[in-house]
């Protein structure tokens, strides 16, 4: 289930423009990482290269490698719709689908595999992805009720669910938290403690103590100016990151002392 | 605030805040207004012609007179007459959606989704001349070009479908039949289609297409799961406004088929094509009498209540969806307080507003609780 993941000198351009370079990073799995820095520091961007959402944006490419315990998702022939069932992504912004109802948003992700489950399979399926996701209660009586109709911390619930639900190796989650109020927040916290257990959870965040209450690993990364590439700056165990920075850019962030 | 502001060149110094409407505001208001007044006129005009100058044919007896001989021979009443013709401008008009309307959106959907953006320029340049057209250019084609063209697929039908009613019957010899005409009905429907949906295509919240395909959904998943719900509503209108081009098609339809006044669902055959009202009218009102013209008019007024039904459908179901979501707005006890639920709502906004800027606002959200089906 949860699988390892390894980065080798990755460069990430849009067209021409080198956003991130040459990151390598070692990514061990049943734990959390959260990646720190500056706005337009390439977070977001190396995030997406770990499941090929980058390529989404046209001209976007990488060079370098990403292997998830030893397959790399760059090899050729690789399919990026298939690395992205391995490796699920939770966005800044809750996205269930609106009209859909909340079952079927849990659901989405397994009916693209052209699996027929059967009615008793997808309800247990569905109860077990809403609770996992610490959402089940919340919404167990109106399972029918649309996406759109929840709150923006259940619909992030919702979301993760539904990520969740096709049981990838690995959650990748984007400032999940960002958009949300402080209770909220709180919920999905706990949640990904508790799905620790069984993923390798990478999140962006631009919250210092949420690093610290979520993660094991801290990966602080840095950006010389604008138009300048992002680059991976210091990557340690979260207090250690916090407490004992190596470099003094990671210590002029964490301080405040600066963007 | 605390700037110095040069006292305007003959002003006193206090700067003068009454004063009535600018006459540029009027002027334009008046205008506006007035241009508006005159749709309704025109639109109330054109009605009150076609009641008047109908009347005396619906009136009349068919049976005696001018209109017991030539076109109108052999009907008992207004009805009789106009009934098929009416079920013939349907009839041709489905039969022409059903085969440009699923191009038409395919079209749309190639070019928001699947061309490279070159391709998807000069693509959408190309339909929107395909708009330019004069429909007699169009008639002149499907007689040169579609007629004998769709011979042998005719032919292939009949012998292999004949058993479906609309395939039956003995093939036309010229290919003048109401497939023909169909096709070229369908080709010109694309454009309206096509602009309209590819624009919403194109409006798709980036978001929900994310969700899909970070699910490891494939492009044409990602366009069920995302594109197709938000823009629904908007493919409805989109194909009822090509239903309205469609049912006021004259030129084409009386160049290529050889029509019949019959309730006919053939569409290979010589003598069963089903006659549209426009085309009827077009072909025999210049060598009318009074009486038949008059017959003719009240066919005219008949396909004038038909497009007005159509569009009326186009709007209820465009204003359904924004009904719905204005009920469960101010069902909802207080609206959204957290930054995520009013982004979505933000981002989900439909894209009917850009087509309806009256503000029959329709969020997704609100569209009728019945959920778009999952098929594998
Ligand atoms: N779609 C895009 N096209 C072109 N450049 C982009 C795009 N998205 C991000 N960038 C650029 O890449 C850099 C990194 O952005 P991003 O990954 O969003 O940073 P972060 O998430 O750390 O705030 C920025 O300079 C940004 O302008
Ligand atoms: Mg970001």
């Amino acid at each position: 289930m949860s699988k390892r993941i390894e980065v080798n000198d990755l460069n990430v351009y849009y067209d021409k423009f080198l956003a991130v370079e040459g990151v390598s990073i070692e990514i061990e799995p049943r734990s959390v990482t959260a990646f720190i820095g500056p706005s337009g520091c390439g977070k977001s961007t190396f995030l997406r290269t770990l499941n090929r959402m980058h390529e989404v944006i046209p001209g976007a490419h990488v060079t370098g490698h990403v292997f998830i315990d030893g397959d790399d998702l760059y090899a050729p022939g690789v399919d990026p719709v298939l690395v992205r069932r391995e490796v699920g992504m939770v966005f800044q912004r809750a996205n269930p689908f609106p009209t859909m109802s909340v079952r079927d948003n849990v659901l989405a992700g397994v009916k693209l595999n052209n699996v027929r489950l059967p009615k008793r399979d997808a309800d247990d399926l569905v109860e077990k992805s809403l609770v996992n996701a610490n959402l089940w209660n919340e919404v167990k009586d109106r399972l029918g009720a649309p996406g759109s109709s929840l709150s923006g911390g259940q619909q992030q619930r919702l979301c993760i669910a539904r990520a969740i639900a096709v049981q990838p190796d690995v959650l990748l989650m984007d400032e999940p938290c960002s958009a949300l109020d402080p209770i909220s927040t709180l919920a999905i916290e706990d949640l990904i403690h508790e799905l620790k257990s069984e993923y390798t959870i990478v999140i962006v965040t631009h919250n210092m103590q949420q690093a610290t209450r979520v993660s094991d690993k801290t990966a602080f990364f840095n950006i010389a100016g604008t138009g300048k590439p992002g680059h991976l700056i210091e990557f340690d165990d979260t207090t250690t990151i916090f407490s004992n920075p190596k470099v003094k850019a990671t210590e002029d962030y964490v301080s405040g002392r600066f963007g | 605030m605390t700037q110095y502001v040069a006292p305007r060149p003959g002003s006193s110094g206090a700067r003068r805040l009454v004063g009535g409407p600018r006459p540029s505001d009027r002027i334009f208001r008046g205008l506006s207004y007035g241009s508006a007044a005159l749709i309704m006129v025109i639109l109330a005009g054109v009605a009150v012609f076609l009641i008047i100058k109908a009347a005396p044919a619906i009136a009349a007896s068919w049976s005696t007179g001018d209109l017991a001989s030539g076109t109108t021979a052999g009907y008992a009443n207004f009805w009789a007459y106009s009934g098929p013709l009416i079920w013939g401008t349907l009839w041709m008009s489905f039969i022409g959606l059903l085969i440009g309307a699923p191009v038409a959106v395919g079209i749309a959907l190639f070019i928001s989704h699947y061309a490279p953006r070159s391709l998807a320029g000069i693509l959408g340049y190309l339909v929107d001349l395909l708009a330019a057209v004069p429909s007699i250019i169009f008639g002149l084609w499907g007689i040169a070009v579609i007629r004998p063209y769709l011979l042998p697929f005719s032919h292939f039908l009949t012998e292999y479908l004949g058993w479906f009613p609309p395939f039956g019957g003995q093939v036309s010899t010229t290919g003048s039949t109401v497939l023909a005409g169909a096709v070229v009905l369908g080709v010109m429907v694309l454009p309206i289609i096509t602009s309209i949906t590819r624009e919403i295509f194109l409006q798709t919240p980036r978001l929900h297409e994310e969700a899909a395909l970070a699910l490891g959904a494939t492009k044409w998943e990602t366009v069920r799961l995302a594109v197709f719900p938000y823009a629904r509503s908007g493919m409805v209108s989109a194909i009822l406004l090509g239903l309205g081009r469609a049912l006021g098609e004259t030129m084409a339809i009386a160049l290529i088929i050889s029509p019949s006044i019959v309730f006919s669902v053939a569409l290979l055959t010589e003598n069963q094509n089903s006659q549209t009202i426009a085309a009827n009218i077009a072909v025999n009102f210049p060598e009318s009498n009074d009486l038949p013209r008059a017959g003719l008019i009240g066919t005219g007024l008949m396909l004038f209540v038909i497009s007005f039904a159509v569009n009326f459908a186009a709007r209820w179901i465009v204003g359904r969806t924004g009904g719905s979501a204005k009920e469960r707005r101010s069902r909802k006890i207080a609206p959204p307080s957290d930054a995520a639920s009013i982004l979505t709502l933000d981002v989900a906004a439909s894209p009917l507003e850009a087509l309806e800027p009256r503000g029959s606002s329709a969020h997704p959200e609100g569209q009728e609780p019945s959920i778009p089906e999952l098929r594998d």
